[in-house]
């Protein structure tokens, strides 16, 4: 115990400045109201969804609940079900054989919701395209608002496009 | 070499690739006896895939890749348009179920009498007698969504019931299906499903050339892209008569081991995190992401994707570079020789690890277990060591070797390898030879074949490669490590409690990508 709370100690807290929000990464006018959004600014819970994806952009959200992004500081969880969420962060390619779960998934959250596509699949369909498989990018399966490109996006990147999609403003 | 072959009545032709490889050619009628025999000299089974032939006016083909002691054996067995059947093996290789299945839903290469014949990868995004693997059916087709109808195996009793979880999960993790029968608490069965993610992997590479394939083999399965790099360019050095300059074999290994340090970190996180441990998680993803902005400096990227390509490295580590990271590694290790000693006295993690999800040497050993998830499990298999390629000759690896095969073993692989990789990478560093750090990759002729096979983090990745003219790309399977495991986490799970499901199934840490192709 007491070698743990000396790692602690000595670690102390390594949490970084977030960024700015960045109106270029929208993809839909803005569709929620400004009281809504300052309320999910301060407490918003994301669904991650993954309809297809390489698990690279996953390893990249799976960082961004390290130490170093301190989200729920920011006033950011992700939560188990979709019916608890205001968001759905999705990444992939969106295979043929997720089609009608991440459709049911985007319908089981409550309105009003909003929706952020992760990495180049998930914003054109990247190299895996369209094909007998793929329905390629997000928005050919449900309305997006933000998308945050890379392949995988660094973790300031999409926690860049979760901020700007809950930024009241422009 | 070739004297295993031999002695199986083979006339096995060797295959120039950077491990011993040989193929061959073997008459259907044949395929069990070889199959038993093979099995009988200890032979694993490492990938089956099947091929349509049409466009060489010949039927389908269905390959094996087997492992014996000697080197790995390509076997091909030609088969005829009209009945493109054969007796199925999952009885001798048990790990081959899966693969015949997916298969038969992809070319319509049917395991006639085998046991289990129902659909894997076809959900509802292509109809039952269409088979999108199949020259005649264009990348592009568009079929209406059926439904899927999948026959469970039904569980019934007394206080049975089912929870189906999935496809996609409480966590952030990949989708996937997992269908539990429990009495009580305690998981009596588990099937899973999987197939989510098939998005047309193995079609779009026959789109491609084999320069253009070096992107998609690295994105297969995103937290492997090293070992996928490296087989993929071992595939097509090989079927080209490319020889990579030996600075970039050893920045390839340095590559290899530092992506197989940053998934075990991560993964010893979510471990303590599984456990309530929390703590752990906070710091080993400290320290992941220390090593992921370290490899973004000196790699340019924070998963060193695209940094192994045909010929050699896309990237040379400047002068300085190899100090800054073996200083940077020195103090990650030290850091993590803490941490395990802080997990190895934490009473409450050390309860849940042991004896959880438990995989017995002898049901590892049957059913084909690999990689990570075997050597927790007394098989201590590992290419780097068993058939070293440049760089692992000069290095004299050693492969961890745990018996229990529970939780608590595979974290103590995982442990083991951390430290040993940061063995290999500062010496690696250290002897670093000057020179080249790529080679030109000429031309493959039309029907040459290639073979990469590479011990990532997780296990064995195979790849196999056959060019068509104009440097295309006739057929390619990628073979991922978790075909042989995934079964194994079923039985893994027998007797254990609802609530360690999401522990055990962490510390397989298996891939959907990478079999859902």
């Amino acid at each position: 115990m007491y070698q743990l709370l000396k790692q602690i100690a000595k670690t102390g807290i390594v949490t970084e400045a977030a960024p700015l929000p960045d109106a270029t990464l929208r993809a839909l006018e803005r569709r929620l109201g400004q009281v809504i959004l300052e309320h999910f600014g301060r407490a918003l819970a994301i669904r991650h969804v993954d309809a297809g994806s390489c698990n690279g952009c996953e390893l990249e959200i799976h960082a961004m609940n390290s130490p170093y992004y301190n989200l729920e500081g920011l006033g950011i969880k992700f939560v188990a079900s979709p019916r608890h969420a205001d968001m759905l962060l999705v990444t992939g390619p969106v295979s043929r054989n997720m089609e009608t779960a991440l459709k049911r998934t985007w319908e089981a959250t409550p309105d009003p919701k909003l929706v952020v596509a992760i990495g180049d699949c998930g914003c054109t369909g990247g190299i895996f395209g369209e094909s007998y498989a793929s329905c390629g990018r997000v928005s050919n399966v449900i309305p997006v608002d933000v998308t945050v490109p890379g392949c995988p996006p660094a973790p300031i990147a999409i926690l860049q496009g979760i901020l700007t999609a809950i930024t009241p403003g422009r | 070499m070739a004297k295993a072959f031999k002695e199986l009545g083979l006339d096995a032709t060797p295959l120039a690739t950077a491990m011993p490889a040989f193929c061959v050619s073997i008459p259907v009628a044949e395929l069990r006896g070889i199959c038993e025999q093979s099995r009988a000299r200890k032979a694993r089974l490492v990938a089956l895939w099947g091929s349509d032939e049409s466009t060489r006016r010949a039927g389908y083909a269905l390959h094996l890749a087997l492992a014996f002691p000697s080197g790995l054996l390509w076997v091909s067995v030609p088969l005829s348009r009209e009945d493109p059947h054969y007796p199925g093996i999952a009885d001798i290789y048990p790990s081959a179920n899966r693969m015949q299945r997916a298969t038969a839903d992809l070319l319509g290469i049917i395991p006639s009498a085998d046991a289990d014949r129902r659909k894997w990868l076809r959900h509802g995004a292509w109809p039952e007698g269409t088979f999108p693997l199949r020259k005649n059916v264009e990348a592009a087709a568009r079929f209406a969504q059926s439904p899927d109808r999948y026959p469970f195996v039904p569980v019934a009793g007394e206080g049975v019931h089912e929870i189906p979880v999935g496809p996609v999960h409480a966590g952030t993790i990949e989708p996937g299906h997992f269908r539990f029968s429990i009495v009580g608490e305690k998981i009596l069965r588990l099937e899973e499903r999987l197939g989510y993610k098939h998005k047309g992997i193995e079609k779009r590479f026959e789109q491609m050339t084999l320069e253009e394939g070096a992107r998609l083999a690295s994105r297969v399965s995103g937290d492997s892209t090293v070992a996928y790099a490296w087989a993929y360019a071992m595939a097509v050095e090989s079927a080209t008569g490319t020889e990579p300059p030996r600075r970039a074999l050893a920045l390839r290994g340095i590559l290899l081991e530092l992506e197989r340090i940053a998934n075990h970190l991560g993964d010893l996180g979510y471990l303590g995190n599984d456990v309530s441990l929390s703590f752990g998680f906070f710091q080993f993803w400290r320290l992941k992401e220390d090593l992921l902005r370290t490899h973004a400096q000196l790699f340019g990227h924070r998963y060193l994707m695209d940094a192994i390509v045909p010929g050699g490295v896309a990237k040379d580590l400047p002068p300085a570079a190899g100090e800054a990271l073996a200083e940077r590694l020195a103090r990650i290790e030290r850091e993590i020789a803490i941490l395990k000693s802080i997990y190895d006295e934490h009473a409450g993690a050390q309860d849940r690890f042991i004896m959880t999800g438990q995989v017995t040497p002898e049901l590892a050993e049957r059913m084909g277990l690999t990689g990570l998830a075997a050597r927790a499990s007394g098989i201590a298999r590992d290419l780097r060591v068993d058939y070293p390629i440049p760089p692992y000759q000069q290095l004299d690896p050693r492969a961890a070797s745990h018996t229990r095969g529970d939780v608590s073993a595979r974290v103590a692989v995982r442990f083991d390898e951390i430290f040993e990789s940061m063995r290999l990478v500062q010496t690696l560093v250290q002897q670093l030879p000057s020179g080249e750090f790529r080679a030109p990759v000429a031309a493959a002729a039309a029907g040459a074949r290639g073979l990469g096979w590479i011990e990532g983090w997780r296990g064995e990745v195979l790849i196999a490669l056959e060019a068509a003219g104009g440097n295309r790309i006739h057929r390619l399977h990628p073979h991922d490590p978790s075909w042989q495991n995934w079964p194994l986490l079923e039985h893994a799970v027998h007797g254990n409690i609802v609530p360690d499901f999401p522990l055990i199934n962490k510390s397989f840490n298996l891939s959907y990508s990478g079999v859902d192709l």
